[in-house]
This record gives C-alpha cells, sequence and structure tokens, in this order.
C-alpha cells in the first residue's frame, strides 16, 4: 500500500512540472541525498532539509541542483570524500559539510569538480576537512561565499581549501579561508578571478599559484598565514589591491615571486610582514602604488631579477626598504616614497634633489651573515650605512631612485 | 686623647709619614709645625680618617678609629680652604651641616661674632675668601666637641676677625677641650699654644713647650728656633 | 645616606644643567610627537636617542659632578658621616635627578599627548625603564672613573672613552666577531655579545618590543626562545640589575680605601 501510495505520488509530481523538486529530510521517503541524486532526472532541484546526512561518497553525475536548507549537515565521518561531481552544470548551495576522511595516497575532499563545466558551488561552510573544494579539469565554473574553516596542525597530513588543477576561467570570490595548509592553491590553472576572498591563519601560503597564467587576484585579504602569498613559474598575473598582513617567523613575507614574468603588481598594502615581498628569477614585473609598511624587509631581491620597475610606492617605516644580494642592478626605481629619505627639496617641486639609496650596508651584512640583525638600530650600524650611504662599497651604485618623493603619494 | 701609634704613609712611592708616634692628652692646645711638605694635613687627615694609613694605629678617646665614622661626632675640623658647594646659600650650608650632625644655638652667636648676617643669603660662591673662612669658622665652632682641629685657621681673617679668633679658642681651651691647630704664622702659634710638635720628613722631629725648643737650639725667639731645626 | 641623597637632589635640582637635561627631554618629546604624529613611531626615533644619549649624559654628569662637589665631599668626609653613605648618597642624588628629568621630560609631552589611551603605553614604560637603568648604570660607572683619577681631564677622558667602546666600538668588534665566524653556529656568541653590554642589552630588549617581526623572523631559535619568553624578558633585568649593583658596591669600596 505504502508503495503504491509513493508511487503514485511521484507520478502525480512527475506530471505537474518538468522539473522536480526532491525533498530530502530525516524522516522523508527520501532520507538521503544519494537516494535523491538516483530518482532524480536532469536538471532537477533536490533540497535538503535541516538535519544531519551521515554519507560519504556522494556522486553528483547528472546536471543538478543541490540546495541545503538551514543548513543540513553532510557528516562523512573520516570515511573518504563527500561530494564528486562529474557532471557538467550542478549548483551546491547552502550546505554544512564535516569530516573528511584524510589520506596519504588520495586527496579526499569535501566537494571535488571532476572534468566539468558550468557548475557552482556557494555558500557551503566545511569543517573538519582534508581538501576543501577541488577542482579538477574543470571550467567555468563559479566558487561563491563558501567558509572553509579546517584544523590544520602539520603540512604533511593537511589539504588546501580550495584546489585548482588543471581548470580554466574559474571565479573564486568572497571565500573565507582558514586554518588549512594552503588557502587557494592554483596548479596547471588559467584565466582564473580571485577576488574578495579572505585568507588566514593558514599553514603554508594564503594563496599559491604553479605554472598557472593570465590569473587574476584582487581585493583579497591576506593575513597571519605561514607565509601571504606564493606566486611560482606563472606569466602574466596581475596583483592588484590585495592586503598582505601579519605574515611573519622565520623564512616568512607577504609575497614570494618566483620565476615570474610580466606580472602587474598594484596598489597592494604590505603590512607588518617580515619580508614584504621575496623576490626571485623575476622578471619585467611593475610595482606600482603599492605600500609597504612597518615591514622588516619591504622588499628582498634574492638574484636573478631583471627589469622589474617600482614606481610611485609607499615604502613606509620598514626596517629595510631593499635588500640586495648581489652588486647587479638592472631594477629601476623612481617616484617613490621613503620614510627613511632625509633629503630636501629646495625647489619645491615635491621631489627630492639628492637621490636616494634604499639598500642599506647593514642589510647586505644582515644577507650574509644573519646573526647580525642583532645590532639593528644601533650607533656603529647607523655610522657605517652613512658612510655607505656616502660612497657606495658593497651596493649597487647605480641602485638608487633619483626622484623621491618629499610627500606620501596618495592614489 | 689622641694616640697615634708607627703612624706610616705614602702617596704611590711618595713616603709622607714613617712611624709617627704621638700621644696627646685630654686640655691644652697643641700646634702641629714642620716644613712644607711634611706631613701636617697629612697627619691631621689620618686622624679624622679621611687618609687611610699604611700601617700603624690611631686611637680617639680610646677607640681605634679603623672603620668608624661615629667617632668623628667628637671632633670639630676646619678644613684648610674654605671650598664650599657653590650654589648653596650661607644659611643653608649651615642648616645643611647642622641636619647632618645635630642641632644647635652656637651658630647664632658666631654669625654675629663674625658679622656675618649680611652674607647669609648670598651663595658660598660669590664669597670672598676671608667670608668663606669666617663661615668655616662657624661651621666649626658651633658644636661642642671635646676634640677641635684647625687646619691653617688664619688664612684670609682680618684683624679684627683674628683677635676673635684667638679669643674664641682660648675661651674653648678654658672648657677643657683639646685643639690642634697647624699654621705658618708662627707668631700666632707662639700666642696660643701650650706644646708643639715638630714633623720634619715624616717624623716627629721635636715635641715639648715653645720655652724648651728655644733652649733646646738656643735661640732667643720661637722663629729662629724654628729656623734652626730646618737648616 | 638618605640625607646626603637629599642634598645632593636640591643641589642638582637647582644646577641648570638639570633644567637643560630636562627640557631638551621635553623639547624632544614635543618635536617627535607633534612632527611624527605616531606614537609609536616616536617611540622608535626616542629609543635610538636615548640608547646613545643617555649613557653619554649619565657619565659626563656623573663624573662632573663628582669633581665639582669634591670639596662638599671633603666637608662631608669630616662629619660623623660613613662614606659609603656619603657616596651613595651622592650616587643616587645624581642618578635620580637625572632620572626624574629623563622620566618627566618625556614623560609630560607623551601624556598629553594621550598616552594613556594608546597601546603604546608598555612600549614607552619599557623605554623609560631602560632609560633609567641606563643612567644608573653609566652614572655609577662614572662615579668609578672619577674615584680612579685625581685628575680632572683624564677622568674626563676615560669617561668618554668609556661610552665610545660601550656605545659604537664594542658594536664594531661583535659584528666583525660574528662576521669573522660566521661559518660557525652563533645563536649563542650573539645572546651572550648582545647581554654583556648594558647598551646592546637595552637597545635589544626594546627592539624586540618594537621591531620584534624583523628580528624573530630571522634570527635562530635560540634568540627566539631567550628573548621572545618571560624568561628572557627577566634575564635580561637581572643583568641590567647587575650592571647597577657591580659598579656601586665598587663605589663603596673603593671609597673606603681611598685617600682624600
Amino acid at each position: 500500500m505504502k508503495k503504491l501510495l509513493f508511487f503514485l505520488t511521484a507520478i502525480l509530481m512527475a506530471y505537474h512540472t518538468y522539473t522536480q523538486n526532491i525533498e530530502v529530510c530525516g524522516t522523508c521517503s527520501v532520507p538521503t541525498l544519494k537516494k535523491a541524486i538516483s530518482i532524480a532526472k536532469d536538471f532537477d532541484t533536490i533540497l535538503v532539509k535541516k538535519g544531519t546526512y551521515k554519507e560519504h561518497d556522494i556522486l553528483v553525475n547528472k546536471p543538478l541542483t543541490i540546495i541545503g536548507k538551514n543548513y543540513p549537515v553532510i557528516d562523512g565521518e573520516q570515511k573518504g570524500e563527500i561530494i564528486t561531481v562529474t557532471s557538467d552544470n550542478v549548483t551546491i548551495d547552502g550546505l554544512f559539510i564535516i569530516n573528511v576522511g584524510t589520506s596519504y595516497t588520495e586527496d579526499y575532499a569535501a566537494i571535488r569538480v571532476r572534468k566539468s563545466k558550468n557548475f557552482v558551488i556557494q555558500n557551503l561552510v566545511l569543517e573538519k576537512l582534508f581538501f576543501g573544494i577541488y577542482l579538477e579539469k574543470s571550467r567555468d565554473g563559479k566558487v561563491f561565499h563558501n567558509k572553509i574553516i579546517g584544523d590544520a596542525i602539520e603540512e604533511y597530513n593537511s589539504g588546501n581549501g580550495i584546489q585548482l588543477w588543471y581548470s580554466k576561467n574559474i571565479e573564486i570570490e568572497h571565500n573565507f579561508i582558514q586554518h588549512v595548509r594552503d588557502g587557494i592553491y592554483l596548479e596547471f590553472s588559467d584565466d582564473c578571478l580571485i577576488k574578495n576572498n579572505v585568507s588566514a591563519n593558514n599553514l603554508r601560503y594564503g594563496l599559491h599559484f604553479m605554472f598557472s597564467n593570465n590569473d587574476i587576484y584582487q581585493d583579497n585579504i591576506f593575513e597571519k598565514n605561514g607565509a601571504g602569498v606564493a606566486v611560482m613559474f606563472s606569466k602574466k598575473i596581475k596583483m592588484l589591491n590585495n592586503i598582505f598582513k601579519e605574515n611573519w617567523g622565520t623564512a616568512s613575507y607577504g609575497m614570494l615571486l618566483k620565476e615570474i614574468n610580466d606580472a602587474e603588481i598594484m596598489g597592494n598594502t604590505f603590512e607588518e610582514n617580515t619580508i614584504g615581498i621575496n623576490i626571485e628569477g623575476s622578471n619585467r614585473i611593475v610595482y606600482k602604488n603599492n605600500n609597504f609598511i612597518n615591514n622588516g624587509w619591504a622588499v628582498k631581491v634574492r638574484g636573478a631579477c631583471y627589469t622589474n620597475s617600482f614606481i610611485e610606492n609607499n615604502f613606509l617605516y620598514n626596517s629595510f626598504d631593499i635588500s640586495y644580494n648581489s652588486k647587479i642592478n638592472d631594477n629601476v626605481f623612481n617616484k617613490n616614497y621613503w620614510t627613511s629619505y632625509t633629503g630636501y627639496d629646495l625647489d619645491k617641486d615635491g621631489i627630492g634633489d639628492v637621490p636616494y639609496r634604499p639598500v642599506k650596508l647593514f642589510s647586505y651584512i644582515v644577507n650574509r651573515t644573519p646573526e647580525t640583525i642583532i645590532l639593528l638600530r644601533s650607533l656603529f650600524i647607523d655610522i657605517i650605512d652613512f658612510s655607505e650611504k656616502v660612497s657606495p662599497v658593497f651596493t649597487p651604485d647605480n641602485l638608487l631612485d633619483k626622484n623621491p618623493l618629499i610627500k606620501r603619494i596618495t592614489w | 686623647m689622641v694616640s697615634i701609634e708607627n703612624l706610616h704613609k705614602k702617596f704611590n712611592k711618595n713616603v709622607v709619614l714613617s712611624g709617627v708616634d704621638l700621644n696627646i692628652s685630654e686640655g691644652g692646645i697643641f700646634a702641629i709645625l714642620g716644613p712644607n711638605g711634611s706631613g701636617k694635613t697629612t697627619l691631621i687627615k689620618s686622624i679624622l680618617g679621611m687618609v687611610i694609613p699604611n700601617k700603624g694605629t690611631i686611637n680617639v678617646l680610646g677607640k681605634n678609629i679603623k672603620n668608624s665614622a661615629s667617632y668623628r661626632h667628637e671632633i670639630d675640623y676646619l678644613p684648610q680652604i674654605a671650598n664650599f658647594p657653590n650654589n648653596l646659600k650661607v644659611k643653608e650650608l649651615i642648616k645643611m651641616i647642622k641636619d647632618l650632625r645635630e642641632n644647635t644655638n652656637e651658630d647664632q652667636r658666631l654669625i654675629e661674632l663674625f658679622t656675618l648676617q649680611p652674607f647669609l643669603d648670598k651663595k658660598l660662591g660669590n664669597l670672598s675668601g676671608g667670608t668663606k673662612q669666617k663661615v668655616n669658622l662657624v661651621l666649626t665652632f658651633m658644636f661642642n666637641s671635646p676634640l677641635i682641629i684647625l687646619d691653617e685657621p688664619t688664612t684670609g681673617l682680618d684683624p679684627i676677625s683674628l683677635i676673635r679668633l684667638k679669643d674664641l679658642i682660648q675661651a674653648e681651651k678654658a672648657k677643657g677641650k683639646t685643639i690642634l691647630i697647624t699654621s705658618h704664622i708662627m707668631s700666632f702659634v707662639e700666642e696660643v699654644s701650650d706644646e708643639i710638635v715638630f714633623l720634619l720628613e715624616g717624623q716627629i722631629y721635636f715635641r715639648g713647650s715653645i720655652l724648651e725648643l728655644k733652649n733646646k737650639t738656643n735661640q732667643p725667639d720661637f722663629e729662629h728656633a724654628i729656623a734652626s731645626i730646618l737648616t | 645616606m638618605l640625607k646626603i641623597l637629599k642634598y645632593s637632589f636640591f643641589d642638582l635640582m637647582r644646577s641648570r644643567w638639570s633644567y637643560v637635561y630636562f627640557a631638551f627631554y621635553l623639547l624632544l618629546g614635543v618635536v617627535l610627537l607633534f612632527l611624527n604624529n605616531d606614537l609609536s613611531k616616536a617611540v622608535i626615533t626616542l629609543m635610538n636617542i636615548i640608547i646613545v644619549l643617555v649613557p653619554l649624559i649619565g657619565t659626563i654628569f656623573g663624573v662632573m659632578y663628582y669633581y665639582n662637589s669634591k670639596e662638599f665631599t671633603e666637608l662631608l668626609l669630616a662629619q660623623p658621616l660613613k662614606r659609603s653613605s656619603i657616596f651613595l648618597g651622592q650616587y643616587l642624588g645624581v642618578a635620580i635627578s637625572l632620572s626624574m628629568s629623563l622620566i618627566l621630560g618625556l614623560g609630560i609631552p607623551f601624556i598629553a599627548y594621550g598616552l594613556f589611551k594608546s597601546n603604546a603605553i608598555w612600549d614607552f614604560s619599557l623605554l623609560l625603564v631602560t632609560g633609567t637603568f641606563l643612567t644608573l648604570i653609566f652614572t655609577a660607572l662614572a662615579f668609578n672613573i672619577a674615584l680612579n683619577n685625581e685628575n680632572k681631564i683624564k677622568g674626563f677622558g676615560y669617561a668618554i672613552l668609556l661610552w665610545l667602546f660601550l656605545a659604537i666600538i664594542y658594536d664594531g668588534l661583535f659584528l666583525m666577531s660574528l662576521v669573522l665566524f660566521e661559518d660557525y653556529p652563533l645563536d649563542k656568541l650573539s645572546l651572550i655579545g648582545s647581554m654583556l653590554n648594558p647598551i646592546d642589552l637595552s637597545r635589544t630588549l626594546i627592539l624586540l618590543k618594537l621591531d620584534i617581526s624583523a628580528l624573530l623572523g630571522y634570527t635562530g631559535a635560540v634568540f627566539k626562545k631567550f628573548f621572545g619568553t618571560n624568561f628572557g624578558f627577566i634575564i635580561s633585568f637581572i643583568i641590567l640589575t647587575i650592571w647597577v649593583i657591580f659598579p656601586v658596591l665598587r663605589i663603596v669600596l673603593k671609597s673606603k680605601k681611598k685617600d682624600f
């Protein structure tokens, strides 16, 4: 009798609308998400009511919209991956997913999108996870308004918040990610937009690029991560209006650039990082209108960096503005404002009449023997810095800002 | 009153006192004499504990003075050169010394005696040498100690003040006090002292009354007697 | 001793040098605050100045006071007072009046600027505490030098040399030895090196509160462990205290044996 009733209502509903709504709840006839997916047809909407669903390995293999009402909990019980999307046009919205399984051989994720297009993943809360949202060989998707809160302690057994692998044209916006390994990780992923996210307290990087080109990240906040943002082996990345804050600790930095060419770094704020930007083997990068405030080193150049230009940036109260480890310089500094500039402006054109040398002898010594940092701000150091300023011996003598500004730049 | 045994003192290699034995009984005025550099001041400073002897013991009022400061309650000392903190006023200095030692009203009488009233509100740096010496005298005589040590008390004093000083010394003597004086003014010494101690090359060359010295040297007057020792 | 302290203190409070010193710090505080408009930045600049100037002024002032008050000292020596009380009293008189000039001179403009509402108050207090320690240390060292040298010129010479050595030359030698032995683990050497010199120790203490990111980020684990913890903080202050106690003890001992 029951079966018959169910069958009748099912037919009735199928008649009623073209796309059907399937409700899932603990006491409903469809008690699990898996069941709902299995009975759903293409382009159906599955409504998951409030409750706890102990499920994992949920395979979404047809174009469905899955919406959680009042954040139902999908508990993976640490048994493995929770949701895997293999179909195009899937939307997942409003779920609270916890307890992703941890493995040393497989990267289990709360949600994995594999070889799919046009997906939307939004308004999710992920906790107790290994990997959060894992996009694999997918394209044209959106990842919006998710909150990913991990509890990573060690790098080797933790995963990333949002990971892109061979994916293209993905928009990642307004996500909040903390306490994972890398907040957002892009590998071989091009043409992505990463905007308005907050990535904080992560073990390794707030944002990490590897072999990814033509991406833009802007208006993000990276705070208190192991090491802010790492951009490696990538081309034509635009980094705009981001805030890099309080990334400190041994070899920590706001941003690491390694083998990066033709990037644009504009309007960013680097505040209270041990190293603001650490640059290695990066060429033709334009740094413009950035604020470097209260960093240990604002910019640390580690060699093989050519034709970069630093224009109209503010260098405010950094212990060291620029550090170089070689005598060769091919980079241009022009029209920056340096708080440690002590020159004068007699003709009142807003540009200091004496060039500024941003590299101190002491920073050269510290590069060689890091322990000497203990002598920072001692009178002796001031004296040798002064003598080096007057006649450079150890630091590149063409490394100077010929037009240091007298007032802080606003834009 | 004061007994000194086998006192030795040298500054670096320069021997100043070499085995001084001296007993000074209670009451009377003793002059310590000797040529420049004979160790007069060193001897006095040793008694005061300002110079630490290399060897020997000093007893004041029967007590060994080593590592002690309280015995100086029994001594009034007039230092040789009256140099005081320059930005103190005379009044303040007197008040301070009273504060450091003990209270006394004797200072009023002494200030009047040396007519120091007009200078009370002046800073010590602005005073003449003679006036400073008068202040110095006030500071010394305002306490009532059994032992008084005066190092060149006559320096810079005008004749009237000198007479006052002599009266003062006699008055103290009359109270039964012991007074040690060094001076280069032989007439002064001859006039006030009961006994003289003559220091020569770090030792006591002569001790006795002026009469005895005259007899010993066969000289009719005191100054010549002294001169004959030195030649 | 307290009486001597009182008289030395008031004597100094009346001398124009105390006013000059006080006015200098007052002016410095005002200029820094109202030009910079940033409390924590002003504290950093102030540190640079305090680390260098306080020891210099402490030494010069200490030596100067000792020689200038020689007559006063002799006057006191003939009084029934202990030598240790005389010299400790004078020493404390100088040290306290200098410290007062420092604390009031800097404190007034900072309080007027709204220090109590700012979180720089701890940095600032630390600055004043180390400044006071440096005053105590260098005044004591100056008294030692003066007690050892009857000759004024010599005394001043040694005092300046001492300051030059601890403020500049020491750091030069320190830097050279660090660079020279860079192949060896240097954590401990640099830790000890910065502990032995009171100026370096004060600088490190303040730096760790101000530029902590740069420092902790780059040097070895020993440093982090040491200065980053309360333990290191307490040890640092103990060493500063030792730096005060030893010269003061020597003042007492030396003054007992000295002839005047």
